[in-house]
């Protein structure tokens, strides 16, 4: 299917495809098994340019937005989804200071993000607040020109490898979801260390740590947006970054399905390819009709949202407001039921599909050693991250009936 | 400071599979795809490893061969090549290693003139192509510089000399050698990056100046087919080289006792 893209954009595909197959599928079984970190991978993906893809020129970036980041997460994933978090995780991390930072804060942290130098990573989960944040229990107390941060954030990505890390407190407990405020936090700041790793069931190669904050003091420059502002700074990072876990889940079930059919065309039974019986063709149908249509809506809508925010990113860089504020003036409303949709079709798709391609392949797709039971394990965690798909359609249901709403009877 | 370095590359078939026709005993070259030589992907590796620990170090590329081999030379650039040069003209065609590496070495000459010192020259060990790995000692030879072949390492390198680890079929050599000098690198050396966005964008820009026997100031009796001192008689795959026989064992002495059963097995001792 030609998507028309741009030579650009072309290439960004050819790079990461060409990384995924001569790079990450030799290693993906390693990692996963033995749920180690891909460095050699970041390296490459460094000296590729591929962590640059989504950001400004001033920044060292290529200048592309949501779509080039896709296109990205896409191919890699198709490999292997859990060593793309290396780079999707960073993206996350990344999109607060994108939106919300100061040209001081941006030329702080976003050069070192956009080569690959040091990896960024987001944290709003705790023990307590899950899909809901309010209840976020991990505090900043201001003190002088510091904030002094004490609790726990768990299940943060690209945990202890990252190095810029975006945080979420509660400057305010009394004032709940109005409470909540947005920190960059620097790996290495006193106070701020690393607890449980988590054992996961599948994007075992991407690191899941707990964060321990113990009396860390935090430069008041590094508050993203105003005090009590976090939950927006969240919120609007989501409308950007789920096209990003979208992209992972698309690339996964592709890998899926590519592996399945690879086996199933050569797999005889009864003399002839299993491929080649109507009941798999009809499976393959289906799987491939809806990653299509996944991708489809994926790129249509991330293409969409990057006319607003690449003329933002532009408005920022001339007039040193922020891109949330360009965001605002150049865009009439809010991305939150296309993002949604956009992830929760995806992600649903992608884990249908992958469990498709194990019964494809028969026994020999439930087995460890063949590289296609890891696709389902993986696809799991793209239903339940950046919320799940039960919240997916609770704000999807909430956007239209507030247009409803709005429309006059 | 930096140094300037001069890769050699050649682009070859796009396979180790090489068919030789049995009529001429030369390669079929038509409608074969084509690439850069897997050897000399690692000396432009190699190239821009250096210029990544040495700064302000250029490196250069150049290559004989048909108007299609400047894609070769864009490749290059895309992995990190500063500058790239072609030296493309039909009186090159048909030259032997002698000829080549002449014709390289008036290359090089004309890169020196335009650019400014060259301090060392890398080249892939052989091509897939023809296997002689003559062409790298024979620039040195045209140049009369130094040179290494069979690197493994580039253990270090500054404006002055460069240090190496050499691949011998008995072990390692670790050289010092000054510079200007010539090496010529094995695959060991490193394993070559995907070519970067910034790379590709670089080499779809990049300005390849080509040049023929006039612009180099070649010797004309020297060049392509009618300077090549080579005549093929026959060219076949050689068998492969039977592997030998390892000893194992716990200890020395259980080995040693095994050399001499296997020894006195074969009624050698």
């Amino acid at each position: 299917m030609n998507y028309f893209l741009t030579e650009e954009q072309q290439a960004v595909v050819e790079t990461a495809r060409e990384i995924a197959e001569k790079k990450i599928k030799p290693v993906r079984e390693k990692h996963d098994a033995e749920e180690t970190f891909p460095w050699e991978i970041v390296e490459e993906l460094k000296k590729a340019d591929l962590f640059g893809v989504y950001f400004h020129s001033n920044y060292g970036g290529l200048g592309g937005a949501g779509f080039e980041l896709v296109l990205v997460v896409e191919e890699l994933s198709k490999a292997c989804g859990g060593i793309a978090l290396c780079l999707a995780a960073t993206a996350l991390g990344a999109f607060p200071i994108i939106l919300f930072g100061t040209p001081e804060q941006k030329k702080r942290w976003l050069p070192d993000l956009a080569s690959g130098k040091r990896l960024g990573a987001f944290a709003i989960t705790e023990p307590e607040a899950g899909s809901d944040a309010t209840a976020t229990k991990c505090t900043a107390k201001k003190d002088g020109n510091f904030y002094v941060l004490n609790g726990v954030k768990n299940f943060c990505s690209n945990g202890e490898s990252a190095e810029i890390y975006s945080i979420f407190a509660t400057t305010d407990p009394k004032r709940g979801a109005r409470g909540i405020s947005c920190f960059v936090v620097e790996k290495g700041t006193p106070g701020f260390t690393f607890g449980k790793k988590e054992t996961k069931m599948g994007i075992r190669a991407s690191t899941t740590y707990e964060l321990v904050f113990d009396n860390c003091r935090v430069p008041a420059a590094n508050m993203l947006g105003k005090e009590g502002y976090g939950l927006f700074v969240a919120q609007a990072t989501f409308d950007i970054s789920r096209p990003g876990v979208a992209a992972q889940a698309l690339g996964i079930g592709t890998g899926a399905m590519n592996e399945a059919l690879a086996y199933a065309k050569v797999r005889r039974q009864f003399g002839q390819s299993v491929l080649s019986f109507p009941s798999s063709q009809h499976m393959v149908a289906d799987m491939a009709t809806s990653l299509e249509a996944a991708r489809a809506l994926l790129y249509s809508v991330t293409r969409a949202m990057d006319v607003d925010l690449k003329a933002a990113v532009d408005a920022s860089e001339q007039s040193g407001k922020t891109v949330y504020e360009e965001l605002k003036r150049v865009s009439s409303g809010r991305w939150t039921k296309y993002s949604g949709m956009v992830k929760l079709f995806c992600s649903d798709t992608s884990f249908w599909v992958s469990d498709s391609a194990i019964q494809l392949c028969g026994g020999i797709g439930y087995m460890r050693d063949f590289p296609v039971e890891k696709f389902l394990r993986d696809a799991k965690i793209t239903q339940i991250y950046e919320g799940t798909n039960q919240i997916q359609r609770n704000e999807i249901g909430m956007m239209i009936t507030k247009e409803l709403a709005a429309k006059p009877a | 400071m930096g140094i300037h370095i001069v890769v050699c590359i050649k682009q070859t078939p796009a396979t180790s599979n090489i068919q030789i026709d049995p009529v001429t005993g030369t390669l079929k070259r038509e409608g074969m795809a084509a690439a850069i030589n897997p050897f000399d992907e690692y000396g432009i590796e190699e190239a821009v490893r250096i210029k990544e620990r040495l700064p302000g170090t250029t490196v250069s590329v150049i290559t004989m061969g048909p108007p299609q081999a400047e894609e070769s030379l864009r490749e290059a650039i895309a992995r990190g090549a500063d500058q790239a040069f072609h030296l493309t003209s039909r009186a090159f065609a048909g030259a032997d290693t002698w000829a080549t590496s002449y014709t390289l070495f008036k290359g090089i000459q004309k890169i020196m003139k335009e650019k400014g010192p060259v301090h060392l020259v890398i080249c892939g060990k052989q091509t897939n192509d023809g296997d002689t790995g003559h062409v790298g000692p024979g620039i040195a030879a045209w140049l009369d510089w130094p040179n290494i072949a069979y690197v493994k390492k580039v253990e270090s390198v500054d404006e002055k000399e460069i240090v190496v680890h050499r691949m011998m079929e008995d072990g390692v050599d670790v050289l010092e050698m000054d510079l200007p000098a010539v090496i010529a690198v094995v695959k060991e050396i490193n394993e070559p990056r995907v070519a970067g966005l910034k790379g590709k964008m670089a080499a779809k820009k990049a300005v390849i100046p080509k040049w023929n026997e006039a612009d180099i100031e070649a010797d004309k009796k020297s060049i392509g087919l009618g300077g090549s001192p080579t005549i093929v008689s026959k060219s076949f795959n050689p068998p492969p080289r039977k592997g030998g026989v390892k000893i194992d064992g716990a200890t020395a002495q259980d080995k040693a006792k095994a050399l001499v059963d296997k020894l006195q097995e074969m009624k050698l001792i």
